[in-house]
């Protein structure tokens, strides 16, 4: 599945042209990616949350030279499924 | 930021009544859903991909008890974040 095929969903369901269909879900992801990018989580009942994390500087490793390297703190995005979304999944 | 807030700032943006709006959010993640139900992989371009990882069952152990349990194979929904979105969230304030 790609935008494609949720534009698609959106088009068939609601009276809207393919134009508008489009529109709609670039704004919905646009407001997501908005609201993550200031660091607030979103809750999605049904499917799961997406939540940023900020993770302190480590020391590792790179796995080509065993050269040892600081990773730079950094925050970043999870997914955490809903127990409905893993039911749903594990039904059949 | 739930549902109805999504829902909310998607009716303010687009003028569209929050009815329509949120129909339009359930039939997204609802399709979303299915598809992955139906096990295929998801790929928004600038957001991210959602793939199913499928894990076989095992012998574990009630941490608790001690009792051996047999935990049955599973799959689960993996997201992986987009480029732009990755970067993104990391120079965010």
């Amino acid at each position: 599945m790609t935008k494609v095929d949720i534009v698609s969903g959106v088009y068939e369901k609601v009276g809207f042209s393919k134009k508008e269909a489009v529109q709609v879900v670039e704004t919905i992801f646009d407001l997501m990616k908005e609201t993550l990018e200031r660091g607030e989580k979103i809750k999605l009942s049904g499917f799961g949350n997406f939540v940023v994390r900020n993770k302190r500087a480590r020391r590792g490793r790179n796995p080509q030279t065993g050269d040892d390297i600081e990773i730079s703190a950094r925050r970043i995005l999870t997914f955490k499924p809903s127990q409905v979304l893993k039911n749903a999944l594990n039904r059949s | 930021m739930n549902k109805a807030e999504l829902t909310l700032q998607l009716a303010e943006k687009t003028n569209l009544t929050q009815k329509v709006a949120k129909v339009i959010v359930d039939t997204i993640f609802d399709g979303m859903r299915d598809s992955l139900v139906r096990g295929e992989r998801i790929e928004i371009r600038g957001f991210g991909s959602f793939v199913i990882r499928n894990y076989g069952g095992y012998r574990g152990r009630n941490p608790k008890t001690g009792d051996v349990v047999s935990v049955p194979p599973k799959k689960l929904p993996f997201f992986k974040v987009g480029k732009e979105l990755r970067e993104r969230v990391n120079s965010g304030s």
